[in-house]
């Protein structure tokens, strides 16, 4: 119980975040970074699938309708929360599989390993969804390079943040 | 019939998942055309509400430039008065123009829209023409009772009627989604008279935005593929990341003329 009201609480707090301070960044006229993933990326491992995919559905949706963007944040949360345990087993091998992983103590070089690629994979399938036009995929590659160095950027910050804390 | 069912609990996330994501990318693709959902966009009153107050609260940052701004443009203004004369006036009077503020603006992604603090109680419908005192903004796509949805000119679903500002050529203005600063005119005829520097601006064959409404100045042009037509790259007038009031103009004429075509 206290578990989903701490999780709730979060996910207003990164929407407000995100589509107040963070999409009026506007660096190089376009790349906002989109900080809201990290409550994706460090959901427990330890929990319902059922009701993660569901939550990452919502959460994004509401992300959508701040942007106008239409259900893109959506599609590409719910992949994301879809397709985590397969980075995850990739990522932490027999440690993930034995359930043993714990976010607070994995070390610095798998934890920004595990964040760059799930940051990637979220933003491939975003842009790739918005864009939606095979003629602009260099367009979509460039944008979600992009915004990936500067979402990768502040997960880490945040997350330097919050272990001093 | 056991068989079915256990196939469904066995795969119940992987099904979840598909049908979140098939529903997502169908919402995605119906607001690419005009009609969408309304629940997923600014327009709604919660959300309206609460950019509403945040942009109350960014306005005292900035007023001394918007006085700047509208000094500017009260002294554009004047200069229209001077200079028209009474035939014009008469033949303008078929738009009606109401203002608003913005209060959502963006321009970083492909499908950008804003939002207006003005809605159906202030008189705004859908299909109204929107500009700022330095060109065109976009154009009114949904509505509530307070706020309104704008497409922006900086959306890759719009199309815009524009012509030369020194002859009839026309073509169709629209926006390959990479800088914020460029929009494409297509399909002008080639036989068009123009160099680097001309103004653009609306064409009269759109019913939603009145003939000669300033958009941009043109930055280099070449032939399309088919050879037959020229293709230009516009600088816009307005500088889209930082717009503030704005003017919807409503037609008042449009249902007539629509009435024609059918």
């Amino acid at each position: 119980m206290n578990n989903i009201v701490k999780n709730i609480t979060s996910a207003i707090a990164f929407i407000l975040i995100q589509c107040l301070i963070l999409n009026n960044i506007n660096f190089l006229n376009s790349v906002n970074p989109l900080l809201y993933i990290y409550l994706i990326i460090y959901f427990p491992i330890i929990n319902n699938r059922t009701v993660f995919i569901l939550f990452s559905f919502l959460y994004g949706l509401s992300i959508d309708v701040f942007t106008d963007s239409a259900a893109v944040h959506a599609a590409a949360c719910v992949s994301l929360a879809y397709f985590r345990p397969i980075f995850l087993k990739l990522i932490f091998g027999m440690t993930y599989i034995h359930q043993v992983v714990k976010f607070k103590n994995i070390d610095l070089k798998q934890n920004l390993f595990y964040i760059s690629s799930l940051t990637l994979f979220h933003h491939l399938v975003l842009f790739f969804i918005e864009v939606f036009d095979s003629s602009k995929l260099i367009l979509v590659f460039e944008k979600a390079i992009f915004t990936s160095i500067f979402t990768i950027l502040l997960i880490v910050l945040l997350n330097l943040f919050l272990k001093n804390k | 019939m056991q068989q079915i069912i256990y196939f469904f609990l066995r795969n119940k996330n992987f099904l979840l998942f598909l049908s979140l994501f098939l529903l997502s990318i169908f919402i995605n693709f119906r607001s690419n055309s005009y009609t969408s959902s309304k629940i997923i966009n600014s327009s709604s009153t919660v959300v309206g509400y609460l950019y509403d107050n945040i942009t109350n609260i960014k306005n005292y940052f900035n007023l001394i430039e918007k006085n700047k701004k509208l000094i500017e443009e009260n002294k554009f203004l004047r200069l229209g008065i001077i200079n028209t004369n009474p035939d014009t006036i008469s033949n303008s009077i078929n738009y009606n123009i109401t203002t608003g503020n913005v209060i959502k603006n963006s321009y970083n992604l492909t499908k950008n829209y804003i939002t207006l603090d003005i809605g159906r109680n202030q008189g705004a419908e859908i299909d109204f023409g929107v500009i700022s005192s330095n060109g065109v903004i976009g154009i009114v796509d949904k509505i509530s009772n307070n706020y309104s949805r704008v497409i922006s000119i900086l959306n890759t679903n719009i199309n815009l009627n524009a012509k030369l500002k020194t002859s009839n050529h026309f073509g169709t203005l629209s926006w390959n989604g990479k800088s914020p600063l460029y929009v494409q005119l297509k399909d002008l005829p080639k036989q068009a008279f123009l160099k680097i520097g001309d103004t653009i601006t609306t064409g009269g064959n759109s019913l939603i935005f009145p003939k000669g409404i300033l958009i941009g100045s043109i930055k280099s042009y070449k032939l399309d593929n088919s050879q037959n037509y020229l293709e230009l790259e516009v600088e816009l007038f307005s500088d889209m990341s930082n717009i503030n009031h704005v003017y919807i103009i409503e037609n008042q004429k449009i249902n007539e003329i629509r009435s024609l075509d059918e």
